[in-house]
């Protein structure tokens, strides 16, 4: 396969961005790279630790997290994806019809009954 | 010409990351090189005119499941010696996987899998609209299959995780909108001479109004 045109003039509406891209990573490593050569490097261990208010760092920074914060990433993917489903659907209303629209209607509407659950089942609350 | 330039940058900088997401010694590290190869694989997406899909690729990959990682990664109790030490025992079955998927990305690029597919000229209809057109109505079925699948997966992971704390005290807005004057606070003539203690004791209700 292998696309003959691939539509130069849509790229063209990306030039900003890249142009965006290129001054931020330029700009973020002109500023790390000019502080790497021009300050002063004195390291030594008591400056290389981690400061942690004051006090010697209590242990490693990873340490088990409670497992409610996967659950909110999670219901937060679900309804990530379902928005997803709706920006097609959003962009061709005009051509799809009254049956297009109902399909998203039910495809939302499933959706709301696992809304519902989750609320009802106090998901969403933090405690 | 620099179309081709943008390829080989996006490309050469999507390997890189994806090698350092299996070298890297640090998993948190493995998963911010899995966002960087997410975002190049968007830059592919747009140079073949895919936008929905590079749009796509960054809200959800990089938006949501990228933060799922770094969960998983988070709550599991890895031990990063351990983890090194599996590098060898693991590399037969990765190169049988990774093997697998190039024979099946070259059996579809020079077999004629997609002889028979039909693209839809990209500069003609915009790649958002392309998809809507169809995705709703000729494909309804198999969009109201992927509206269940995402409700399955809400309630699996409710049901997985959810566990109800005791002893925790909720606020309850409608307790405290219920709330009157009179329960809460209440003048209590203190007779001259009365400690505060002996008033204190007093059960509310039985003292003076």
């Amino acid at each position: 396969m292998g696309v003959e045109n691939p539509v130069p003039e849509l790229l063209h509406e990306y030039l900003p961005i890249a142009v965006f891209f290129a001054i931020a990573v330029g700009l973020a490593i002109a500023m790390v790279s000019a502080s790497l050569l021009l300050g002063n490097q004195r390291p030594d261990d008591e400056k290389m630790t981690a400061y942690e208010c004051g006090f010697d760092a209590f242990d490693d920074s990873r340490r088990q997290f409670d497992v409610r914060f996967y659950l909110v990433a999670i219901l937060f993917i679900i309804f990530d994806l379902e928005v997803a489903f709706l920006f097609p659907w959003a962009v061709s209303l005009g051509g799809i019809g009254v049956f297009g629209f109902w399909s998203m209607m039910l495809f939302l509407a499933v959706l709301t009954i696992g809304f519902v659950y989750e609320w009802k089942k106090g998901a969403l609350e933090w405690e | 010409m620099i179309e081709a330039l943008f390829f080989y940058l996006f490309a050469a900088v999507m390997l890189g990351a994806g090698l350092m997401v299996v070298v890297s010694r640090n998993p948190v590290f493995s998963v911010l090189f899995l966002i960087l190869a997410f975002f190049n694989a968007a830059g592919l997406f747009v140079l073949i005119g895919a936008e929905f899909i590079a749009m796509l690729l960054v809200v959800v990959y990089v938006g949501a499941v990228a933060v799922l990682f770094l969960f998983v990664v988070m709550m599991l109790d890895i031990n990063f010696a351990e983890m090194r030490a599996g590098f060898q025992k693991y590399l037969p079955i990765g190169l049988v996987v990774g093997g697998i998927l190039v024979f099946e990305l070259v059996a579809a690029m020079y077999g004629d899998a997609f002889s028979g597919a039909t693209l839809p000229a990209a500069s003609e209809i915009s790649n958002t609209r392309a998809l809507g057109n169809v995705l709703y109505t000729k494909y309804m079925y198999l969009f109201q299959v992927a509206g269940l699948i995402l409700l399955v997966a809400m309630i699996g992971a409710i049901s997985l995780t959810m566990r109800r704390r005791s002893g925790v005290r909720r606020q309850v807005i409608a307790e405290q909108n219920m709330r009157r004057r009179e329960d809460s606070v209440e003048i209590v003539d203190v007779p001259v001479g009365a400690s505060a203690r002996t008033v204190a004791t007093v059960p509310p209700g039985k003292r003076e109004r």
